[in-house]
């Protein structure tokens, strides 16, 4: 199972700011390993994030997002103590969902 | 007589039958679900990209925010910020010009969600980055120059 993705979440006067802090090699596929071999390219190729069941966020990616994907937004309609869910799926089908709740 | 090997194998059966439904059919499905534009992701230049997301031109804007450094020190992370004030967005797209496909990303903002995102990509050289907006299916764009010091695409 991948890492767990770091999330922050927090009220604002204008929103939830939202920060997520994903655990990806993000491979191109463009790299030469050791014995000049391309190593296959390995990515993050989608990402929801969902507020009450309603969508806050999707975002399709190519390899070209740094390793270790950083993204940041803001959204109206959150609440202190409510749960946001992130998750992502990658290109090789992996996925990861982790929750968090807003501060 | 106690439960004998055909009681056994049917609910096996049935248990094998409910995961698959419930846990693989799920995922594996969702994973079908979700869009992930091929095209989009393997174009060399802006024009080819507008097309592939469906557009047929596009128009310079001034307001779209885009933050950026002047000057990258390391092109596998290079953060980038784009906030659009153009009524009606509805996705925010990332694109560094002379990457080897020029998408990087692509985020959709759904009614109630703040026209605007942060994000590092990779950078392969010094180059524009070039965020595209799609707002009341019409898409804009802005761009800016990021001086790369240490290409970001490994190799």
């Amino acid at each position: 199972m991948p890492d767990p993705m770091r999330i922050r979440a927090n009220v604002h006067a204008d929103g939830v700011d939202v920060r997520v802090l994903m655990s990806h090699e993000m491979e191109t596929g463009q790299r030469k390993d050791a014995d000049g071999s391309i190593v296959p390219a390995h990515f993050i190729s989608n990402v929801t994030i969902t507020h009450a069941g309603k969508t806050v966020l999707s975002a399709e990616w190519g390899p070209a997002v740094s390793k270790n994907p950083y993204l940041q937004f803001k959204f109206q309609g959150g609440s202190k103590g409510d749960e946001i869910t992130v998750t992502w799926v990658d290109n090789k089908g992996e996925t990861r969902t982790d929750k968090a709740t807003i501060a | 007589m106690r439960p004998g090997r055909r009681e056994f194998v049917k609910l096996s059966g049935v248990f094998a039958t409910l995961a698959a439904i419930g846990l693989l059919g799920e995922d594996e499905a969702r994973a079908q679900q979700l869009a992930w534009n091929k095209a989009a992701f393997e174009t060399k230049n802006l024009a080819d990209t507008i097309k592939a997301l469906g557009g047929s031109g596009v128009a310079e804007s001034k307001d779209i925010a885009m933050t950026v450094p002047d000057i990258a020190e390391n092109g596998a992370v290079v953060p980038v910020a784009v906030a659009s004030a153009i009524p009606g967005t509805q996705t925010i797209y990332i694109l560094v010009e002379k990457n080897p496909n020029m998408l990087a990303a692509a985020f959709t903002l759904p009614p109630g969600t703040e026209p605007g995102i942060a994000t590092r990509v990779k950078m392969a050289q010094t180059s524009n980055v070039v965020a595209v907006v799609k707002a009341n299916n019409q898409f804009f764009v802005a761009s800016k120059e990021v001086k790369v010091t240490l290409g970001g695409c490994g190799g």
